[in-house]
């Protein structure tokens, strides 16, 4: 076995593309690791502890690229120099783009430009960010590892210029039908929704769309924004933008729960919003509401959405068009040949805010568990690498994503985990999410149908089997069409959820007998 | 609220995409007017030139 490095100087490739790099060379014969990474500190300290590590690496920029090998011998790393040029100028395909270099640049081109995405890496964002608002763009920022001392500097300038700023760590938006970063293809309508996680506006804003409605605007605050420390800047611009949108009739605020300050500051706004609230701050158990509330408290993102319909729409019960589950059948089913010992679920999450609600939902059913970012009540996992009875794992946090790719764009990680967990005998169920739409990776489902059925077969050699429950969000018109993966998934007997919450309740059913029927549905 | 915003909630997003490159070709395939910045860390990713150059501008 050889290891050899490629350095190219002053190459900048953004770390979606070295992805793509990464895997093509691990997938040529006789390869057997491959990474590329732009030169960074914390890069070259990853590579480090996977063995690659040198005096070549050492002395690399921030501006420069590593691609580190692990081959069986010379002959796989000859072609891979070989090719490695054209891989890497196939790359970021320019075509029909105006090459710049600096935003100013690129403003002589496009002056009337309203928006900066910008995915850069965390430490030089807040940098671009100011300058994108300096020139007057509003703000999507995608990037995490921005400090909240940053984020709140960013946002107050941001208000002060009649601006927004969407993020840090923002995932998702909707704007006027166009889908920024992670979002799925849905009906525009009358829906607005203001929400801290992307994955948390993906699954009400496809739910919306199944249930026969559709979306005006979605707005990414990023995950802290109704901190005390930001105090909701960016969901207080949202509700003004949204509450003079002529298409939005009911506004959906989406989070988890507010800090007490921030909360303060948000229902000062909502008392003077003129439009039907909806939130759902999803965490623990609150006290009941109080009926002089102005707004409509949802527990799920399935109840908030529903809830947003019903509001909008008058239709006093907007149903999802599941298949029907003949239920005591389908539990039977899942319980037969389990051994003894079987009793754990175990939750491998590409989406965060999946991870936290089904805690939620679970902790509802008096079942606790075991997590990397548990909800209130529940354990913190002494090891992200190793599950305890009940875990439920957010794979995309950043002790997964530091140097790899999000599972939502690559299933490696989630694959190594499935396969993992099959391996304790305790293991009864394994509850995994699906998450399409742009940016997405292509076939979520056959990415980890494999481990999926490699898991399923070391089960039934312990002695028992698997369940396997899931749920996928998406629509019939992302790239990746729900219902190709959904059918791909029961083919392969994957019990498939049309929402998360659904999915996570039926596990909680399964551990703790019969649900009444309608309580799934 | 300024005009850049209401014309963002309006219009629909005029973008310059700065990072990963994916965000700005879906974009373009939804029809978005959208430039992609071939950006780099500043001052080769140094953060003592970084802050000296801020302070030069």
């Amino acid at each position: 076995m050889i290891t050899r490095c490629i350095i190219r100087k002053n190459a900048y490739y953004d770390s979606v593309f070295l992805m793509r790099v990464a895997k093509r060379i691990s997938g040529q014969k006789g390869i057997l690791e491959a990474a590329a990474l732009m030169g960074t500190e914390k890069n070259k300290e990853l590579l480090s502890d996977i063995g690659m590590a040198g005096p070549e690496i050492s002395s690399v920029r921030p501006n420069d690229l590593i691609i580190a090998i692990r081959a069986e011998d010379e002959e796989p790393l000859s072609a891979v120099f070989e090719n490695i040029d054209h891989w890497l100028n196939e790359s970021q395909g320019q075509a029909g783009t105006i090459p710049c270099r600096t935003l100013e640049e690129a403003l002589t081109h496009l002056p009337h430009s309203n928006l900066a995405v910008i995915s850069v890496p965390g430490q030089y964002a807040s940098r671009e960010a100011r300058k994108a608002l300096e020139h007057g763009l509003n703000v999507f920022l995608f990037s995490d590892n921005v400090s909240v001392e940053d984020e709140l500097s960013l946002k107050g300038f941001a208000r002060e210029k009649g601006l927004i700023v969407m993020g840090p760590d923002c995932g998702t938006a909707i704007i006027n039908g166009i889908g920024v970063g992670f979002s799925n293809a849905v009906r525009r309508g009358p829906i607005g929704v203001i929400g801290s996680s992307g994955t948390g506006i993906q699954e009400f804003t496809t739910l919306v769309h199944h249930f026969g409605s559709g979306i005006s605007h979605a707005i990414g605050t990023g995950s802290r924004d109704l901190s005390d420390a930001i105090g909701g800047i960016t969901f207080l611009s949202s509700i003004e933008v949204l509450d003079s949108d002529r298409e939005t009739r009911v506004i959906a605020l989406l989070s988890k729960p507010p800090g007490p300050l921030a909360l303060q500051n948000l229902i000062h706004r909502i008392i003077q919003c003129r439009k039907p609230i909806v939130t759902c701050f999803l965490g623990p158990k609150q006290d009941p509401d109080d009926a002089n509330l102005r707004y409509r408290k949802a527990r799920t993102l399935d109840d908030a959405a529903s809830l947003a319909v019903q509001i909008a729409t008058n239709n006093p019960s907007p149903r999802l068009e599941d298949r029907s589950f003949k239920f005591q059948e389908l539990i039977n089913r899942e319980r037969i040949h389990k051994s003894p010992e079987q009793k754990y679920i175990r939750g491998i999450f590409a989406g965060g805010t999946f991870c936290y609600q089904a805690q939620q939902i679970l902790q509802d059913a008096g079942i606790m568990v075991h997590s990397n970012l548990p909800l209130e009540g529940n354990s913190k996992l002494r090891s992200p690498l190793l599950s305890v009875e009940h875990t439920l794992i957010d794979m995309g946090s950043d002790e997964f994503t530091s140097g790899r790719p999000h599972p939502m764009i690559d299933a490696g990680l989630r694959y190594e985990r499935i396969l993992a967990e099959a391996k304790d005998p305790q293991v009864s169920i394994l509850l995994l999410d699906f998450i399409l739409g742009l940016n997405a990776s292509p076939d979520p489902a056959g990415e980890l149908l494999p481990a999926i059925a490699e898991a399923r077969g070391q089960t039934r050699k312990q002695g028992g089997s698997l369940s396997v429950i899931a749920s996928v969000c998406g629509t019939e018109n992302d790239p990746q069409n729900i219902q190709r993966q959904v059918k791909a998934l029961e083919e392969a007997g994957v019990v498939v959820f049309s929402s998360s919450a659904k999915a996570a309740r039926f596990c909680g059913f399964l551990v703790t007998g019969c649900p009444e029927e309608s309580s799934v549905r | 609220m300024s005009d850049k915003l209401k014309d963002l909630l309006q219009n629909g997003p005029i973008a310059i995409n700065i990072g990963i490159f994916d965000f700005a070709e879906t974009l373009k395939i939804q029809g978005v007017e959208v430039i992609h910045l071939n950006w780099s860390p500043p001052a080769g990713g140094d953060p003592e030139l970084i802050e000296l150059l801020d302070q030069l501008l």
